[in-house]
């Protein structure tokens, strides 16, 4: 794999901080990527060490004793992507990882896919707050997407087949990351269909995180 | 040593339901939990709702800790999160499933690596101490108050390129701590 999320979006997502749809898309790409599960775990412990080492605010007298009766509550059915999601075929289930899949309906070939333009098939999957866009694509392999820049941050990882554009080539489990700067022309390439899921980061998130400068952390 | 081993009340709860050893964890975590919570804006009520659910699932869930993966405060850490981050959106947090057919497998760990992992987030609290006090806040606001830098730099009315300039030196300053602690 050649093309990860930025360190940024990877402490986003370990302190919780990030987007309903880019928690989507970065999560999606960790099933993918033993490696940026690695960074997020090193995160989680510089979250884990800073809550060690938060000054205790007071809680109520009875915080405990309420605490404790609660333990024996019934457990909640723990309901798993799987049990409430429909049953998949083959190739949706090695193609897909969760947590996508379960916002598929249903199998790649039964989808309402809507045609965006020849050879570009997309869907419009119901994610986050108002503003953040989550699209699935299938693009015929050897079409051409049309020329376009960003409103925000848009990030596209790549499930199956491969693109290309001015930044280089995108395959499975790549992830590329277009700010409003750059205007290009994906392509995909000859072969395959490509699948992929793009997020555009909501209007008002767009001031990017402090994280961005914890990459230097990441060199431990 | 008089400090409580965390990682061993929590195997303690996950082996044997051990309540005792859970309240000694919740006078622990709940008040730092709070301090979080209540840093990173999840509002009023919500806060104690939040610490309680979240140390519910620490008991519900303490038979799946592993101490060679995580600190007890890691583990803790990531529950919490995705607590907030459920009571707010409503619905699950999206996150991988380890049985997933598509799954990309880790590499198998050589053991002694694995044993370095909670030496690891031992080593990050004692070097966090050490930084100063206001390298060490602008590191909690990072984590705790789901700010960018130019909000942060609005509020404390400096140039955005101050801001930015003493994250990294906090972060420089915390690397070369980790660095001494661990090689």
């Amino acid at each position: 794999m050649a093309h990860h999320p930025s360190d940024e979006y990877l402490m986003d997502y370990a302190a919780g901080s990030a987007s309903h749809s880019v928690d989507l898309l970065v999560a999606t790409h960790l099933a993918l990527c033993p490696e940026c599960r690695d960074k997020v775990a090193a995160y989680e412990h510089l979250g884990g060490a800073l809550l060690d080492s938060a000054s205790p605010s007071a809680i109520a007298p009875d915080a405990l004793s309420a605490m404790m009766a609660r333990l024996d509550e019934p457990m909640p059915s723990e309901q798993t992507p799987a049990s409430d999601s429909p049953r998949f075929d083959a190739r949706t289930l090695h193609m897909i990882p969760e947590p996508l899949r379960s916002h598929l309906a249903g199998n790649l070939d039964d989808l309402k896919w809507s045609s965006l333009t020849r050879g570009i098939d997309q869907i419009e999957l119901k994610v986050g707050l108002k503003g953040e866009k989550t699209r699935f694509y299938r693009i015929r392999g050897g079409q051409s997407v049309p020329q376009h820049t960003h409103a925000g941050n848009e990030l596209t990882l790549v499930l199956a087949g491969s693109f290309s554009d001015s930044t280089g080539r995108y395959a499975r489990g790549d992830v590329a990351i277009a700010d409003g700067d750059l205007d290009h022309q994906p392509v995909a390439d000859l072969g395959e269909d490509c699948y992929c899921l793009a997020v555009t980061d909501a209007p008002l998130r767009l001031t990017g995180p402090v994280g961005r400068f914890l990459n230097l952390f990441m060199r431990y | 040593m008089a400090a409580p081993a965390y990682e061993e009340l929590l195997v303690a709860v996950g082996r044997h339901r051990d309540r005792a050893a859970f309240a000694e964890l919740f006078a622990h975590f709940a008040p730092r939990l709070k301090t979080y919570l209540t840093r990173i804006g999840s509002g009023g009520e919500m806060v104690e709702e939040v610490v309680q659910e979240a140390m519910l699932m620490v008991w519900r869930r303490a038979e799946t800790f592993d101490p060679a993966q995580a600190s007890a405060s890691t583990w803790i850490f990531t529950i919490a999160r995705n607590k907030r981050i459920d009571a707010l959106r409503r619905v699950r947090r999206p996150e991988i499933d380890p049985e997933d057919p598509a799954l990309v497998p880790d590499a198998p760990k050589p053991a002694d690596e694995a044993m370095a992992e909670s030496q690891r987030d031992a080593a990050i609290k004692r070097v966090l101490k050490t930084l100063p006090e206001e390298q060490a806040a602008l590191l909690r606001q990072a984590y705790f108050e789901d700010k960018s830098h130019s909000t942060i730099a609005a509020e404390s009315d400096l140039p955005l390129g101050t801001v930015k300039s003493r994250i990294r030196l906090a972060l420089a300053k915390l690397r070369q701590g980790l660095e001494r602690e661990l090689t």
